[in-house]
């Protein structure tokens, strides 16, 4: 019935090395991302909007972008809060008009100023200075591995919302030390402000996620994929068969960058509207984009989106579940969510060490069969 | 070393010394000596500010330490690096507390689930000496059930996602702790002396915190009952075969669960009096279960494997965040002490990854 291979023809080696290699597997892809494009667009209203799919979109494309340093290429990474931090505020300066002064001696400067560019530009290079700013923290794990390294991008995290909090050009020396995003639009239709419309916000991220998810998806599969990996799995054993491991990890480093500089940008303009470092890119989003991959499946682009989705639902459940339903008090709610993500942190890493997208290749493998498992 | 040209002269003798010494020992004197001709020709070390900065910071170091000795108790003996331990000192402050005031743990939870409006068992408490010894039995059955429902079903994993188990670890235990005490800020006094001592302001006019001084006193016991607890004790020299290798210690008859179980417990009892220490000094409370991010460029500085490189480490830290943050902190805006401990151990693990005293990382394919 589902994911039957037979009646499969291959004619040339781009079929056979596609994505998709069933037929069901690639409609069902394309129905899904149809009714993402097309349906839920005219469905959606300011709560979905605000407290799920914003959240979840954005959070995929962090997760995402952590699964790639730290799923395919084996880094592990507790800096995410900072680099979500860098995207937010390079997107900020160049949203409002990015003014750059270099002293050049004698009083000289050599400054560059460029008007307020157009929102989805920003958010583009919110994400490449993010992969700068990433390859720089990313140098140190030329020489230093597993918890060292570790340990060594919490410097990043700490270091990173200190400088967000006492630079004030990096938020136009406003007097609350906070960056608001203003009314930005794309085509005429209002991206970011407090004017916008449900769809518009949730059409512009998707689109973010669906290109950037793809290219993520056929980049790991590539050259550069399988030089992370190999990376990954033995980096010696990587580096005497001829990968590069500098060019490896410092392009792991970068790309995951980018992807949480996006992701950053897209947080603090579009969703939340305003941002301030201290609380908005503390070390728990560093923890909760962690908690996604590996929930949702360490090395998976498709795990990534589960995971996101997963740790972004839970609250809203358990909120609704105690608060709403059982009327419990909500800081008893909120413990016991807490409890519960360590809980099934753990659970998942003895059971299911591949999280949930291993489930969902394990009921692909039972649907194959079904309803005649012989 | 020996010298073959007859008597060895003064200077070759203080060089084969040198020489005899580990590359961290050097390293560390090496440091030592840059910086007092640095504070000498400065002329800072004859100011009272700096000294009062510098104890203060070494002070500081010690409350570090304390934290980062948990971390290398259980790093030697299973590979687990364990993030934990900071919210194992919150936790286990969290129950002296309770225990101390007599509170009913799970209070909030019982009360929203049955409707009722328990809280204290009794007014009073429990007395000082007990409330430890009940905590510290807490602290071995939360061992046991650690080691028992975590780490044995995964044995044999890379260490990363033990690592990552122990993260897991960590949001179990805050949650837990706050379900079971509540999550407001409580005090902690198990009569430790508080406040500036009076007798240092006379003699030297250094402000010196009475409870870091005990704290210093605490951990030098501490790291001394450790030291001969491990030196001296059959379960220590099992401890010790553990950490140098876990297959040829099995073969000898040693039981890894019972030696991780005592590991992880004595771990939860550092954790307890770092809870005490911290606790004391700046009420128990979420923010308590912080300072394992203050321990972990201690432990980057010091190695992982290393009980005296915790403690030299956390000197390290603790003075140079402080020097930091009081001379070039408020010429960059403050508020230093975040990051440059990071920093300071990131520059350090360039030029040797292992950290001061930790094992030479030996990789094979």
């Amino acid at each position: 019935m589902f994911y039957r291979e037979a009646g499969e023809f291959k004619t040339s080696y781009a079929a056979d090395h596609a994505t998709f290699p069933i037929g069901f597997d690639f409609w069902r892809f394309w129905v899904v991302v149809g009714i993402a494009f097309l349906v839920v667009p005219f469905l959606i209203n300011d709560y979905w909007e605000k407290a799920i799919l914003l959240p979840f979109l954005i959070y995929a494309l962090a997760a995402i972008g952590l699964n790639i340093l730290t799923g395919y290429c084996g880094q592990v990474s507790l800096g995410t809060g900072g680099f979500l931090a860098v995207g937010a505020y390079a997107c900020y300066k160049f949203m409002t008009g990015m003014d750059i002064h270099i002293p050049i001696g004698g009083g000289e400067y050599w400054s560059l100023i460029l008007p307020p560019l157009n929102i989805a530009l920003c958010v583009l290079l919110g994400g490449l200075t993010t992969a700068f700013v990433g390859v720089l923290f990313g140098l140190p794990s030329l020489r230093i591995k597993g918890f060292y390294l570790a340990v060594a991008t919490l410097a990043a995290q700490f270091f990173l919302v200190w400088l967000f909090n006492k630079w004030e050009w990096t938020y136009n020396y406003s007097a609350t030390g906070q960056i608001t995003a203003g009314e930005r639009d794309l085509f005429g239709i209002l991206i970011t402000g407090p004017n916008t419309e449900p769809w518009a916000t949730y059409l512009f991220c998707l689109t973010f996620l669906f290109i950037f998810g793809w290219a993520a998806r056929n980049l790991v599969r590539g050259r550069i994929g399988r030089q992370w990996m190999a990376i990954r799995d033995m980096d010696i054993a990587a580096e005497i068969i001829g990968v590069n491991p500098m060019a490896a990890k410092l392009s792991a480093f970068a790309v995951s960058s980018f992807y949480i500089g996006m992701a950053g940008a897209l947080y603090f303009a579009v969703w939340n509207g305003a941002a301030e470092p201290t609380e908005s890119f503390a070390i728990d989003k560093s923890f909760d984009v962690l908690f996604m991959i590996i929930i949702g499946g360490l090395g998976s682009i498709t795990g990534s989106l589960i995971g996101a989705a997963f740790i972004v639902l839970l609250p809203v459940v358990f909120k609704n579940l105690f608060v709403g339903v059982l009327g419990w008090p909500t800081d008893i709610a909120e413990h016991l969510q807490i409890m519960t993500v360590g809980l099934l942190i753990i659970l998942f890493l003895i059971k299911e060490p591949h999280g949930i997208a291993s489930l969902w290749g394990t009921m692909k493998e039972k649907l194959r069969l079904w309803p005649f498992p012989y | 070393m020996t010298d073959v040209t007859g008597a060895p002269s003064p200077v070759s003798r203080i060089a084969a010394a040198v020489n005899a010494l580990s590359t961290p020992a050097k390293a560390l004197i090496g440091v030592a000596i840059v910086a007092v001709a640095f504070g000498f020709g400065s002329g800072l070390m004859l100011d009272v500010f700096f000294w009062e900065v510098f104890i203060t910071g070494l002070l500081a170091g010690v409350m570090y330490a304390l934290v980062a000795l948990g971390f290398v108790l259980i790093f030697k003996a299973s590979g687990i690096f364990n993030f934990a331990q900071g919210v194992l000192a919150l936790f286990a402050a969290l129950t002296l507390v309770g225990f101390q005031t007599g509170q009913i743990p799970f209070a909030h939870l019982i009360n929203a689930i049955f409707g009722t409006k328990v809280h204290h068992f009794s007014d009073t408490g429990l007395p000082d000496v007990f409330a430890i010894l009940a905590t510290l039995l807490v602290m071995i059955a939360l061992a046991w059930a650690v080691v028992h429902y975590i780490f044995q079903p995964l044995v044999n994993q890379p260490p990363i996602i033990l690592f990552m188990a122990t993260i897991g670890l960590a949001f179990v235990l805050e949650g837990t702790g706050d379900l079971m005490w509540g999550a407001n800020v409580k005090v902690l006094d198990v009569g430790l002396p508080q406040g500036p001592s009076d007798t240092i302001i006379d003699a030297t006019g250094m402000f010196l915190d009475k409870l870091e001084l005990s704290a210093a006193v605490v951990a030098v016991v501490l790291v001394t009952v450790l030291t001969l607890f491990s030196q001296y004790t059959k379960m220590g020299r099992a401890l010790r075969a553990v950490a140098d290798d876990h297959q040829a210690a099995l073969s000898v008859g040693i039981s890894l669960q019972t030696i991780w179980w005592i590991v992880w417990s004595v771990a939860g009892i550092v954790a307890l009096v770092a809870g005490m220490m911290w606790g004391a000094k700046s009420g128990v409370q979420f923010s308590l279960s912080l300072i394992a991010l203050k321990a972990l460029p201690v432990l980057m500085l010091g190695g992982f494997t290393s009980i005296p490189g915790a403690i030299v480490g956390g000197l390290i830290i603790g003075v140079g965040e402080k020097l930091f943050e009081f001379y070039i902190g408020p010429s960059i805006g403050g508020a230093t002490e975040n990051w440059f401990a990071y920093m300071l151990a990131l520059l350090f693990l360039l030029f040797r990854p292992q950290g001061l005293f930790g094992e030479k990382i030996i990789e094979r394919v």
